[in-house]
C-alpha cells in the first residue's frame, strides 16, 4: 500500500516571553497509508489538535518535513497549497460554528467545488449527491447552520469535506461535541465512507473507547511527545507506558 | 402524613417581541427625514435666502409657521433647507470614514505584522486629537466652511472603525468556518468578501447608526463655533450660534434649529438602539 | 429518613414553551442522584429551577420543588439567597467562569465564608485550607494564593468543589460538572465528590450526558429524553437491565474500553 502521508520531526513552538516557550509538538514522525484509519489519542495540551493543525497548514510548522501524498507541504503556500487540500480535507470539532452562519450548508458544501472550477448547476448536482451520501435531504442545502442539530451539522460538514475527493480526512475531535448516540451515527457514516471510498482518516481524540473499534493504529500522544504506538488492541490492553496506563485505567 | 396535594400551577407571561415594529417605526422616521433632506429644495415654502425686511422676528403665526430671523427669512424653509446640510454631510462623512475605516481595518488584521503596526499607530495618533482643537486647526489652515470641517470630523473619526474592524476580523479569523473556507481553496480577496465582510458588518453598521447622531451634534458644534458652515447657508449649528442673543426675546428663532437637530439625532439614536438589538442574535427567533 | 429534597409533578417553560414536563423524584440525605439525558433533553434546567436560575424567561410553570418543606420555586430571592450556598451548593460545568478572574482564589472563599457570617479572616483562611487539605491538596496555601487562571481547568474544579463545600451543604448540585475534563482528572473530581458525601454526608443531584460518571456516583438515576422521563430507578439495575428502548440504545452508543 503506498503512502499517503508522511510526517517527519514535526516541531512547533509557540513562542511565550513571559513563561518561556512553548513546545507543543515536540518532534512527531509518523506515516499514514492510503486507507488507513490512524488515531492520535491525548488529553488536552497533548499537541494531538496542534499536529491537525500543522498536518493541514492551518498552523505554520516549526521544523520538520509534511510529505502529503510524496510532495512536502510543510512551507506550501498560494497554489501548492490549494492543490494539496484536494488530497486532504478536515472535519472540525464544532459543527455549527465551521459554516459561516451567513451562508447555507449548500453553499459552504458547493465552496470547494467552485473554487476548483465546477460550474454553478454541476456544484448543486453534486452538493444533493453528498447530501445523500451523507444521510441527509436535498433540502438541506438550504438550510442555515443555526437552523439544524449538531449531528445533521456535522453529517453537512462531512459532505463538505468530501466534496474535493480527498484522500485523507482529517478528523479534528470530529465526535467529541456530539451527543452519544449521534456520535454512534455519525461514526458508522464515517466507516461507510471509508470503505466506499477508500479514503485514509487521521482522527484525533481523546476517547481511547471510541478508537479501540475505529481505528487501525493508535498514537498516544502527552506533553507534545508521542509515547506510544501500536494497534488499538495492544496499546488498551498492554501499555507498555505509565502514562497510557494511566490514562486507559481512568477510563470509567 | 401530608396529603398528596395538587401540583402548584405559575403563570407566565410572556413579553411579546416588539423589536420588529420598533425597527419599522424608527427605520420610517429617519427615512422621512433623509428624504426631507434630500428633496429640501422642493419642501421648503418660502426662499430660505429670501429676505423681507418688513417682517423681521415675527413670531410663529400660520403664514410663518416657525416666525421669521432678523431678516425676515421663513425659519421653517431655513429649518428644512439646512436639513440638507445637516443631514446629508453627516450621512456622507459617517458613510465615508465607516467604509474606510473598516477596510484600513480588515487589511491591517489580514497583513500583520510592520504594516499593521504602522497604521494602527497612525489611527492611534489621530485619535489622540481632541476633535475641536484639530477642527481649529484645519481651519486655521484650509479655512471654515462645511468641506473643512466634515475633513476635519472625518479625519479624527476613522480610527474607530478600522479599531473596530480589526478586532472584530481577528476575532473572527480563527473560527473554524474561516479555516474550512480556506480548506476549501478560498483565495484571500474572496475570504474577505463572501466570509469576513458580511460576518462584521453588524457591529459596523450599529456603530455607524449610533455615530450619525454624535458627528451631527459635532458638526453643529463646529457651526456654532462658526468653523463650520457659513451664513447665509442655512446649518441648524450655525443657524443656533447667529441668533443665539435673541434666545431670551424671539426664542423661536434659535429653538426651531435647536429642535431640528434635537429630533434628528435622538431619532437616530433611536434607530442605531434598535438596530443593535435586532441584530443580537439572542433576540432572534 | 426523611426526604431531603422533593420535585412533584415539575413542569418548566421558556417564553411559553414548556421544555420539561411532570418529573418527580425525590432524594435522601447523602444519596446521590445522577439525572442523564442528551443535549435539549432538559436535565440542565431541572436543577437550575431548584435554585431558582432559570433566568428571565424560564419558570417552573407546574409542580414544586420541596426542600425541608419549603417550595422553592416559590421563594423570594432573599430567601432563595440564605439557602443558596449554605443549604444548597452548585458545580458548573466551567467552573472557571464562577470565580472572578482578577481575585485571588483565597479572597473568594473568604467572601463566601463572611457572606455568610463568620468575619474572622484568619479563622476563614484556616477553615479554607483544612478544607483543601481534607480534599486531597497537597499545597493548600499555594492554592488560596493563586489567581483562578494560574490554575489548569482540573484544578479549578477541584477548587469549585471545595468552595461548594466550604459551608456544608446538605446538598450539591453538580451540572456536568467532569465534561470538560480530560478522563485522568474526571476520575480525580468524582473522588472529590464522593469524598465530600462521605465526610459530610451530602447529597448529591448530578447532571450529565456521561453514563459512565452516573455510573461510577450515583444510587439512582434518572433518563431524561425531550423534557420527560424515560426510566428512573436504581443506577445499577437500570445500568443491567434497562427497561426502556431508549436508554438501552444510550447504552449501546456508549463507547466501552475492552481492556
Amino acid at each position: 500500500m503506498s503512502e499517503i502521508l508522511r510526517v517527519e520531526h514535526l516541531k512547533k513552538i509557540f513562542p511565550d516571553r513571559d513563561r518561556g516557550d512553548l513546545l507543543a509538538v515536540n518532534d512527531v514522525s509518523f506515516t499514514l497509508k492510503a486507507g488507513e484509519k490512524l488515531a492520535i489519542i491525548g488529553e488536552s495540551g497533548s499537541g494531538k489538535t496542534t499536529v491537525a493543525r500543522l498536518v493541514t497548514r492551518l498552523l505554520e510548522t516549526s521544523s520538520g518535513r509534511i510529505y502529503l501524498d510524496g510532495e512536502d507541504i510543510a512551507h506550501a503556500k498560494g497554489t501548492k497549497l490549494k492543490e494539496a487540500y484536494k488530497k486532504m480535507q478536515m472535519v472540525f470539532q464544532s459543527p455549527i460554528e465551521s459554516f459561516d452562519p451567513r451562508l447555507t450548508l449548500g453553499d459552504g458544501i458547493m465552496e470547494s467545488l467552485l473554487n476548483h472550477g465546477l460550474e454553478k448547476e454541476a456544484a448543486l448536482a453534486e452538493c444533493q449527491k453528498l447530501l445523500s451520501l451523507c444521510g441527509l435531504s436535498r433540502e438541506f442545502a438550504h438550510r442555515y447552520p443555526h437552523e439544524v442539530s449538531g449531528g445533521q451539522c456535522q453529517r453537512a460538514a462531512i459532505a463538505r469535506a468530501l466534496a474535493i475527493e480527498p484522500r485523507l480526512l482529517i478528523l479534528d475531535e470530529a465526535t467529541s461535541a456530539l451527543d452519544v448516540t449521534v456520535q454512534a451515527d455519525i461514526l458508522e457514516l464515517l466507516q461507510h465512507i471509508q470503505k466506499e471510498r477508500n479514503m485514509a482518516y487521521l482522527f484525533i481524540c481523546h476517547d481511547i473507547a471510541l478508537v479501540q473499534d475505529f481505528c487501525d493504529r493508535v498514537i498516544v500522544m502527552h506533553k507534545g511527545r508521542i509515547v506510544e504506538t501500536g494497534t488499538p488492541d495492544e496499546v488498551i490492553q498492554s501499555p507498555k507506558e505509565a502514562y497510557t496506563k494511566k490514562l486507559i485505567d481512568s477510563v470509567l | 402524613m401530608n396529603v398528596k396535594k395538587e401540583p402548584t400551577i405559575r403563570l407566565q407571561k410572556i413579553q411579546p417581541n416588539r423589536l420588529n415594529q420598533k425597527l419599522y417605526i424608527f427605520g420610517g422616521l429617519a427615512l422621512l427625514l433623509i428624504i426631507c433632506s434630500f428633496f429640501s429644495d422642493q419642501l421648503t415654502p418660502y426662499d430660505p435666502y429670501l429676505q423681507d425686511l418688513s417682517l423681521t422676528k415675527a413670531p410663529p403665526s400660520s403664514e410663518h409657521l416657525l416666525g421669521t430671523d432678523r431678516y425676515g427669512r421663513d425659519m421653517l424653509s431655513r429649518v428644512i433647507a439646512g436639513s440638507k446640510t445637516s443631514i446629508f454631510s453627516t450621512l456622507l462623512l459617517v458613510g465615508f470614514i465607516a467604509t474606510f475605516g473598516s477596510l484600513v481595518g480588515i487589511i491591517c488584521a489580514r497583513v500583520g505584522k510592520t504594516f499593521d503596526t504602522v497604521l494602527m499607530r497612525t489611527a492611534d495618533m489621530f485619535l489622540a486629537f481632541p476633535g475641536l482643537v484639530f477642527a481649529l486647526a484645519v481651519a486655521a489652515v484650509l479655512g471654515g466652511g462645511v468641506h473643512n470641517a466634515i475633513f476635519a470630523l472625518a479625519a479624527i473619526s476613522w480610527p474607530k472603525y478600522a479599531r473596530l474592524a480589526r478586532s472584530q476580523t481577528l476575532a473572527i479569523e480563527s473560527a473554524p468556518f474561516i479555516q474550512a473556507a480556506k480548506m476549501a481553496g478560498s483565495g484571500p480577496i474572496k475570504l474577505i468578501r463572501k466570509h469576513i465582510l458580511p460576518n462584521i458588518a453588524g457591529p459596523i453598521l450599529v456603530t455607524a447608526m449610533l455615530d450619525i447622531g454624535t458627528m451631527m451634534m459635532e458638526l453643529a458644534g463646529l457651526s456654532f463655533l462658526g468653523l463650520g458652515a457659513k451664513p447665509p447657508i442655512p446649518e441648524w449649528g450655525s443657524m443656533m450660534s447667529d441668533t443665539r442673543n435673541l434666545l431670551p426675546t424671539q426664542p423661536w428663532v434659535t429653538l426651531a434649529p435647536g429642535f431640528a437637530i434635537f429630533i434628528s439625532v435622538m431619532i437616530f439614536n433611536l434607530l442605531g438602539d434598535t438596530v443593535r438589538d435586532y441584530l443580537d442574535p439572542k433576540n432572534r427567533r | 429518613m426523611a426526604e431531603l429534597i422533593s420535585y412533584e409533578q415539575v413542569d418548566i417553560s421558556y417564553k411559553g414553551q414548556r421544555i420539561v414536563h411532570n418529573i418527580s423524584f425525590s432524594l435522601h440525605e447523602g444519596e446521590i442522584m445522577g439525572i442523564v439525558g442528551e443535549s435539549g433533553s432538559g436535565k440542565s434546567s431541572l436543577l437550575r429551577a431548584a435554585l431558582n436560575m432559570l433566568g428571565r424567561d424560564g419558570l417552573v410553570t407546574r409542580g414544586d420543588i420541596y426542600y425541608k418543606g419549603l417550595d422553592l420555586p416559590d421563594l423570594s430571592p432573599a430567601e432563595m439567597q440564605k439557602i443558596c450556598g449554605s443549604e444548597i451548593g452548585m458545580i458548573f460545568q466551567h467552573a472557571g467562569g464562577s470565580f472572578c478572574p482578577i481575585r485571588r482564589v483565597g479572597d473568594q472563599l473568604q467572601e463566601i465564608l463572611e457572606a455568610h457570617g463568620s468575619p474572622d479572616q484568619q479563622e476563614n483562611e484556616q477553615l479554607a485550607c483544612e478544607l483543601l487539605t481534607r480534599f486531597g491538596f497537597d499545597n493548600p496555601k499555594r492554592i488560596i494564593e493563586s489567581y483562578p487562571f494560574e490554575l489548569s481547568g482540573g484544578m479549578q474544579q477541584r477548587v469549585a468543589v471545595v468552595a461548594a463545600m466550604l459551608l456544608r451543604p446538605k446538598l450539591l448540585l453538580a451540572d456536568e460538572p467532569t465534561s470538560a475534563l480530560d478522563v485522568t482528572v474526571q476520575k480525580q473530581v468524582i473522588e472529590e465528590m464522593l469524598l465530600a458525601r462521605e465526610i459530610f454526608g451530602t447529597a448529591i443531584i448530578l447532571v450529565t450526558h456521561n453514563m459512565g460518571v452516573v455510573q461510577a456516583m450515583a444510587d439512582k438515576m434518572l433518563v431524561m429524553h425531550q423534557g420527560e422521563t424515560v426510566e428512573q430507578g436504581l443506577t445499577a439495575s437500570i445500568m443491567k437491565a434497562p427497561s426502556s428502548p431508549y436508554t438501552k440504545r444510550l447504552l449501546s452508543a456508549m463507547p466501552k474500553l475492552r481492556r
